[in-house]
């Protein structure tokens, strides 16, 4: 199995994304952002950074990235793709997600271990959870306030597509508490914690939930 | 506007330069003329007025210095010492660390946040022209009071600043210091450690040799940030004032620097660089003067092709210009068209702006006529050496006075005054705003007593090792106002002792001394201990100075801040995953405690809460049972005998008990072994840790202490939700944790 790992100028965390990958025991490619080729990959991790810089507002210039070009009528054909962090506002710049991630409710950037609540185990990425799942992931943004109109929130709720909520206090402000979300057709997940960095017992966070994404997309590429 | 050029000086010999305003002295200025033959250009004025800035040149510092070389101790360790851009380290299995503190003190206080974010830039560009990946930053910041009004205008700047660039480059920040204290109103102190990594054989070094190869200036474009206020701009002569309220303090784009960190090392992969510098200080000036200083000796600059931001920049400006993200590179003609494409690769502007001569010379020229013809040694290494006098100061037979200080009767609310208070409790509203994961090569970070990073996964090729590095910073203002000499020697044990109670061996030492003025004599007399202190005690514990940075003029009228030297180390964990956690990781694990305690209260945390006082004498440098207490440390690690470790230093054994008990909420019932229960509790003898064994551990971490004679006292057991303290005290582990947390958001915010 091939899981494309893209890194944009200012993308910083595709050295972990691709460790992720290959821990599950998957192939992690490379992918470049100015290149206009997906290299026939069976799935994509977008991963966190400031990509451009965060100049303008975070995502909108990568949105326009050639890969991107190549990316946005993939994952509408159902590529799956999980954005994390910063992944998360591009695919929301590219409206392959709806709503929008906004300055953090407290104003400072934050980095910390946060408990997370597993709501829909039929995504592509989160099949390996169990529905009401509690996991432990780490958050690192300044930008992770997830807001969306009523009308886009209650579509959300009903059609449960609210994959991840924050439990044990909201760090950001997010509405109805999301952490992440997904598309309708299931295949592109976006969410701001971090399961790259909780995957090794040695470093990062102290919890390995985040091994649960990598193994759900490996199992549903096989099965599929 | 006619340019000063060379012919012209030649001919103008009287005319009137503007050094004095350049913070130049007279009979500095008559050497300039001395080695030129002439009066100099303005061009050439700029840059022996950057060069020969204290900042540059250590003039005042350097005798002093000299004795981290003279004194240093036989180390293999060392790759690279002092005078490049960073010491650098081997680390074992052909790999190297790099490492140095800066301080960034002054910008920080005039705009906080620009101020301290360009210091992490700096620091790191140290790092990648050394030919190293960056892997972690850390910071140690010294504020006034945390009631004071100003602090709550500098810190959150400081922290947002340092959180915006080092996130933004992704290099974790894997712990430092916050420490408050009145004397630093106005004076806060913002030193940023950057620690980078690369193969042992392939260290880039600051040189130019090579006649013909090509100077070439990438990353950002030069603009009017980063120009002193005391510079060729403020001189009528030049400029007309419009242009002289330009900002003194640069602005930084981390964005430019993660590209710039990128595309450097793809070229060092393509090995496509002879030489390498950052342009920090100083700018040009710097980087063409030290590059041919160290090079074949000459070099030709056309500085009309310098890429400008500003089109209306003069010369003398693009020379003293501070604008960061910049690098300066030597390359050989025939790998000029492979670097250019690395750098369009990564969106980095690059340059020819001239190329490696023989003459001897660095000659610039601007619109075709030659503005700088100097020999670039005298700018770089040939700057003024100043003997400063010093003395001890007037008071200071009277502050160590001996002053007996009422003793509490309530230990338990002493403790949790302390843990409460602005030193001692937690950072996290500090380092929430840091990312400590990303790279994913972060074993330990803060509030662990070290950073802790993986090397196997830090870079490519490296997969084989199983080694791992350690870094510590710390530093001790009220001990050094006390006693300079032993206060440098405190603030090194702690940094040693806290990198070894990860189980990590200490290597090498970088250091930054903060100061106040060099030109008061007392001031001086406290720089002098401070360093002579410093360089016996790393021969003491064999540990050799790399480098680091001085600053000076810390001061607001004559009231100077203490003096602070900074002290970081950097150690060796030959199988990271033996490294040892923080504080009390397991129930029915024996506490025990190793190192002697004494009645030692001079300069204390207890003494400056309680009493608000500061005299006496710090707690005596015992740096032989430091190096005994480091060696069952690592030995007890490697054998797998340590569940957990802490370091005892601020607040004594009752912090360090308290502090143990939060990472994971597990408490322990502990009886003291001393006669003095507060002496016990709050004494801040050095040479002291604490640690968690296995019950059937015990024994052998016993032995393994008499052997390298190292006190050895079981204290009790873990476990339960309250640190009992019998015969004195037991609080939950629940009150520890909400006294320790809620003291910096209650301030600010």
């Amino acid at each position: 199995m091939r899981v494309g790992v893209v890194t944009f100028p200012g993308t910083l965390d595709d050295q972990d994304a691709a460790r992720a990958v290959r821990l599950a025991g998957a192939e992690a490619v490379p992918l470049w952002h100015a290149d206009h080729d997906l290299k026939g990959v069976d799935a994509v991790f977008l991963p966190g950074g400031f990509s451009y810089g965060d100049y303008l507002r975070c995502g909108a210039i990568s949105r326009f990235a050639p890969l991107m070009e190549e990316l946005i009528p993939a994952a509408k054909a159902g590529l799956p793709v999980l954005g994390t962090c910063n992944g998360f506002q591009i695919l929301c710049e590219a409206h392959l997600l709806p709503g929008a991630l906004t300055r953090n409710a407290g104003l400072h950037y934050l980095c910390r271990d946060q408990g997370i609540r597993v709501e829909n185990n039929t995504t592509a990425w989160t099949g390996q959870f169990t529905e009401g799942q509690e996991i432990l992931l780490p958050i690192k943004h300044g930008e992770g306030r997830y807001v969306a109109d009523e009308a886009t929130l209650a579509e959300l709720e009903r059609d449960g597509r609210v994959v991840f909520r924050y439990i044990g206090g909201n760090p950001n402000g997010s509405l109805n508490d999301i952490a992440g979300i997904c598309n309708e057709a299931g295949n592109v997940v976006g969410l701001m914690p971090h399961p790259e960095h909780a995957v090794e017992e040695l470093t990062g966070a102290p919890s390995v939930d985040g091994r649960g994404f990598f193994a759900s997309i490996l199992r549903k590429l096989v099965t599929a | 506007m006619t340019v000063d050029s060379v012919k012209r000086a030649s001919q103008s010999p009287d005319e009137h330069m503007p050094y004095a305003e350049l913070g130049m002295k007279e009979d500095e200025y008559q050497r300039v003329k001395e080695i030129l033959g002439r009066r100099p250009t303005g061009s050439e004025l700029a840059i022996y007025s950057v060069m020969w800035s204290e900042h540059c040149s250590y003039k005042s510092s350097k005798v002093h210095l000299r004795q981290f070389a003279t004194k240093a101790p036989a180390s293999e360790a060392l790759l690279v010492g002092m005078g490049e851009n960073a010491g650098v380290v081997d680390i074992g299995d052909g790999w190297a660390a790099t490492f140095k503190i800066e301080s960034h003190n002054h910008p920080s206080y005039v705009e906080p946040h620009q101020g301290a974010a360009t210091g992490v830039g700096g620091i790191v560009r140290d790092i990648m022209s050394m030919g190293a990946r960056p892997i972690a930053v850390m910071d140690s910041l010294r504020f006034g009071g945390l009631d004071q009004p100003d602090t709550r205008r500098v810190l959150p700047g400081v922290v947002e600043g340092i959180s915006h660039y080092g996130n933004c480059l992704g290099l974790p920040n894997i712990g430092g210091e916050v420490v408050f204290d009145p004397c630093y109103i106005g004076n806060p102190l913002v030193n940023a450690l950057c620690v980078g990594l690369l193969r042992k054989d392939q260290i880039k070094l600051a040189t130019a040799p090579g006649p013909g190869n090509k100077v070439v200036l990438f990353g950002a474009r030069t603009g009017a940030d980063g120009i002193g206020g005391a510079s060729v701009l403020a001189s009528a002569t030049f400029e007309d004032e419009s242009h002289a309220k330009r900002p003194a303090v640069q602005v930084g784009d981390p964005f430019m620097e993660k590209l710039l960190i990128e595309c450097c090392l793809e070229l060092y992969q393509a090995d496509v660089v002879v030489g390498i510098q950052d342009l920090g200080a100083a700018g040009v000036s710097c980087a063409t003067t030290e590059l041919a200083a160290k090079g074949t000796g000459g070099m030709a600059v056309d500085l009309n092709l310098v890429p400008l931001r500003d089109p209306t920049l003069r010369p003398e400006e693009i020379l003293m210009s501070e604008s960061q993200e910049r690098m300066m590179a030597v390359v050989t003609p025939d790998d000029i068209p492979a670097f250019m494409a690395i750098c369009e690769k990564w969106d980095v502007p690059a340059t020819v702006i001239g190329e490696v001569t023989d003459s001897g010379r660095l000659v610039m020229t601007w619109d075709g006529e030659v503005i700088v013809d100097i020999p670039p040694g005298t700018a770089a290494d040939e700057g003024p050496v100043y003997q400063r006098p010093f003395h001890e100061p007037a008071g200071q037979a009277a502050l160590n006075t001996h002053v007996e200080l009422e003793r509490p009767a309530d230990l338990r609310a002493t403790l949790l005054q302390l843990l409460g208070s602005a030193n001692l409790a937690s950072r996290e509203w500090v380092t929430s705003q840091y990312d400590r994961y990303v790279r994913g090569n972060t074993v330990l970070a803060q509030p662990s007593d070290a950073g802790v990073l993986r090397i196997s996964e830090s870079m490519p090729g490296a997969s084989e090792t199983t080694r791992g590095i350690a870094l510590a910073t710390d530093g001790n203002g009220r001990y050094a106002k006390l006693d300079p000499y032993a206060g440098a020697q405190l603030a090194l044990a702690e940094a040693y002792r806290n990198v070894a109670v990860t189980g990590a061996t200490p290597l090498a030492v970088t250091n930054c001394l903060n100061f106040g003025s060099p030109e008061d004599p007392e001031v001086m007399w406290q720089f002098a201990e401070a360093v002579r202190g410093l360089a016996d005690a790393c021969k003491t514990l064999g540990v050799p100075v790399t480098g680091g940075n001085v600053s000076f003029y810390n001061q607001t009228g004559a009231a100077a801040i203490h003096p602070t030297p900074v002290v970081g180390v950097l150690g060796v964990i030959e199988d990271v995953a033996r490294r040892v956690p923080s504080g009390f990781t397991a129930e029915g694990l024996r506490v025990v405690l190793l190192g002697d305690t004494a009645d030692e209260f001079g300069g204390s945390e207890w003494a400056h809460v309680v009493h608000g006082h500061l005299g006496g004498l710090p707690p005596r440098v015992r740096l032989e049972q430091e190096r005994a207490l480091a060696t069952v440390l690592t030995t007890a690690a490697t054998r797998g005998l340590l569940a957990g470790s802490h370091d005892l230093s601020d607040g004594g054994l009752a912090i360090a008990l308290a502090e143990a008990c939060l990472p994971k909420g597990i408490g322990a019932t502990i009886s003291l072994p001393g006669e003095d229960t507060f002496v016990d509790l709050f004494s801040e003898s050095a040479a002291r840790a604490l640690v968690c064994v296995k019950p059937q551990h015990f024994a052998a971490l016993a032995e393994l202490c008499a052997r390298n004679e190292v006190p050895c006292y079981g204290l009790g057991v873990t476990g339960g939700t309250s640190l009992v303290v019998e015969n004195a005290f037991e609080i939950p582990v629940a009150t520890l944790r909400e006294t320790h947390e809620a003291t910096l958001p209650a301030i600010l915010g």
